[in-house]
């Protein structure tokens, strides 16, 4: 079994030198990055707009008990049922109890990674139940046996060619490469499922405490089917989602959409309140709602990086991260990659098998500067990196800094030795590119630079 | 100890401990009547506003068009049944739909007292009325209640909205703050704002309309 570490690495290795890769993921990003600005070129004060999304989301965190209080009375005073998970283990096993009370052999999701978070596809499939996911990007990656490879786009890494072969391959089905084409065989494929399906499944982007609703952003409509058609519908989302007031989605949906996809809204904004209502002709009879903690009280503890669940999953920060479009988003072998996912994964699954995402980083603050709820992503990758040194800080660097602060508090000893290293560097090229290169990880791809033929003092001396 | 009481335990545990420094974004209070100046900027008078609908509507392949009375849509509407040879239509109760199933003189499915979804699926379009139609973003606002259920305005292939001219509103803001004075602590099951067909842009970024609801989308208004 690989460690996290070594599988990201050898990972990186690959795709980073994936000229195919890189070009997919430029151009798709590239047309992202100007329809973004277009967009947000269109608000009247972007500035101001962000910065009152970064205060609103704060104060919902800020009183976070009393708002999921008040979202939890609301919603089951309209019917809705709902659930607490302190982990992943809890939400499966709830997920699973609805669908053995329902004896349901059949499930149809709308896009949410909080199910990739907890993995829940693969405990409902041991249980023998068949899921589809409905959102086309997911449709696809769930067809590959993959999982997403960016939270808000997740087939980008595939060309029509190989979702046409893949169609052939899995639905039997002989279209063209044409998007559109290709869009209409996963329709057919998919208005079967939703018409047969016992429970549907949704996440959810907010959780609007006033008015005990869930909001869910999407284009494609399969939300909007999933809460409509099946007789159950379970709703699965992350404490954090809450959002004070309803009037605050007329900040939020703009802001998700500009920077999650470039449009100012998307197709379908959709609040739920309850499952049928009395007097409604349609809708589940059932709605479950099923809050998440699994790890998100931690990062509320952490009054550092506490800003970092004001985060809305818009994917922003991955598409601006130099990082994340080298290595690709299954790189990072967790359910959220980029820099958001390198700052909150420590927290969620342990610090010390993750702390590596914090160093898959240049530190050069895009992340930070995007970011439409202002989380300083760039500084709580160091401030990982700093936390999981101090908590088990390595033997190596301890001796290497206890030498390197020995010779540089000692002149006499640091003259001695400054010499050595023209010593050093005309022996060096007999270790170089080896495995006992001491600075492998750099030299594999670099040159060291050549060390002066003097030290400055030296150099001193002999000007005097 | 119930799960829900642990895990608000542990967020009253953790909120003790307050932020650090005051960095960005940590300010006070939220000024959410300052939104209005933030968005998109509309125009003030209903022109404006109508213009603004109409250019973000056609934006978002929304078949827009404004009509002066009953006889247009009338007129509109059966042209666009012979158009697209519709055989049958799914529509609910209301007093624009109900004119507008006179007019076409088809096999009608009406959802208010329930229908079975296969019936609603081999409707050629779902015709329905709405809360609002908003000019800053294009969007047509419906509810469960106010466009006959949560499936109407988006199983059929074709969407077709029947709005007033005073259903106009001006930006978000105005139609959360509509939201809540017509539905107050009545609320609806579900509330949709539509911004155009359903669509999709998953393979190569390319757009695609029709991925799961409506290929195509059509707002008239009276």
């Amino acid at each position: 079994m690989k460690s996290p570490l070594q599988q990201f690495q050898q990972q990186a290795e690959i795709v980073s030198q994936d000229r195919r890769h890189r070009e997919i993921i430029q151009t798709a990003l590239e047309k992202y990055a100007v329809v973004r600005d277009q967009t947000r070129a269109a608000f009247q004060d972007y500035g101001a707009a962000r910065e009152a999304a970064a205060e609103i989301k704060t104060e919902a965190l800020a009183q976070l008990d009393r708002h999921l209080e008040q979202f939890v009375s609301r919603l089951e005073s309209r019917g809705a049922k709902v659930h607490w998970a302190g982990n992943g283990q809890q939400a499966r096993e709830i997920i699973l109890g609805i669908v053995r009370e329902k004896k349901a052999r059949s499930m149809i999701k709308s896009k949410t990674m909080t199910s990739e978070e907890i993995h829940l596809n693969e405990a409902l499939e041991h249980e023998g139940v068949e899921v589809v996911e409905s959102d086309l990007g997911e449709f696809i990656v769930q067809l590959r046996k993959e999982t997403p490879y960016h939270i808000v786009f997740p087939a980008m890494h595939l060309t029509r060619g190989e979702i046409k072969d893949l169609f052939h391959r899995e639905l039997a089905a002989n279209s063209s490469d044409h998007p559109e084409e290709l869009t209409m065989v996963a329709r057919r494929v998919l208005r079967q499922k939703y018409l047969a399906a016992d429970i549907g499944l949704t996440g959810a982007n907010f959780a609007i405490a006033e008015t005990g609703m869930i909001s869910i952003t999407e284009n494609e409509g399969n939300a909007r089917l999933t809460a409509a058609m099946p007789k159950t519908m379970i709703t699965l989302l992350g404490i954090e989602k809450i959002l004070p007031r309803l009037e605050d989605l007329a900040l939020f949906l703009p802001m998700l959409a500009t920077n999650g996809t470039g449009q100012l809204l998307t197709g379908y904004n959709t609040l739920f309140g309850g499952p049928r209502q009395p007097g409604e002709c349609d809708g589940p009879e059932e709605f479950h709602v099923l809050l998440l903690d699994n790890g998100r009280t931690e990062i509320l503890a952490d009054a550092e990086q506490r800003d970092s669940l004001r985060c809305i999953r818009c994917g922003a920060c991955l598409n601006v991260c130099p990082i994340f479009r080298n290595v690709g988003g299954h790189t990072y072998g967790t359910a959220y990659s980029g820099p958001v996912g390198s700052v909150i994964t420590p927290h969620l699954r342990g610090l010390q098998s993750w702390k590596h995402l914090s160093y898959a980083s240049s530190l050069c603050g895009a992340c930070s500067e995007i970011c439409p709820v202002k989380i300083d992503l760039a500084h709580h990758l160091l401030q990982n990196r700093r936390n999981a040194a101090a908590q088990k800080p390595s033997l190596a660097w301890k001796i290497a800094f206890k030498i390197f602060t020995c010779v540089f508090n000692h002149p006499a000893l640091y003259r001695r030795l400054a010499p050595l290293g023209r010593v050093g560097q005309k022996l060096y090229p007999l270790v170089k590119g080896t495995r006992c290169d001491p600075a492998y990880a750099w030299t594999k791809t670099r040159e060291a630079p050549a060390i002066a033929p003097q030290t400055f003092r030296e150099f001193w001396r002999t000007r005097k | 100890m119930t799960e829900r009481e642990k895990i608000l335990t542990r967020i009253r545990e953790a909120l003790a401990v307050p932020v650090p420094q005051s960095g960005h974004g940590q300010r006070g209070e939220p000024r959410p009547q300052a939104l209005v100046q933030w968005l998109p900027l509309v125009g003030e008078t209903s022109d404006e506003q109508l213009a603004a609908f109409r250019q973000n509507a056609a934006a978002l392949k929304i078949v827009f068009h404004a009509l002066t009375d009953g006889n247009e849509l009338k007129f509109f509407l059966t042209a666009l049944r012979e158009k697209e040879q519709w055989k049958e239509i799914g529509t609910h109760s209301g007093e624009l739909t109900d004119f507008a199933t006179q007019c076409l003189a088809l096999p009608t499915l009406k959802t208010d007292s329930g229908y079975k979804a296969f019936e609603l699926e081999r409707c050629d379009a779902g015709i329905t009325e709405c809360d609002a139609l908003v000019a800053q973003t294009g969007s047509v606002l419906v509810t469960s209640r106010s466009a006959g259920g949560r499936a109407l305005s988006v199983l059929p292939p074709h969407h077709v909205v029947l709005a007033r001219r005073g259903q106009l509103v001006r930006d978000l803001p105005a139609a959360f703050q509509l939201l809540k004075q017509k539905y107050g602590e009545n609320w609806p099951g579900m509330i949709s704002f539509i911004s155009g067909p359903s669509r999709t842009g998953d393979i190569e970024r390319t757009l695609v309309l029709g991925a799961h609801g409506p290929k195509k989308m059509t707002v008239c208004l009276l």
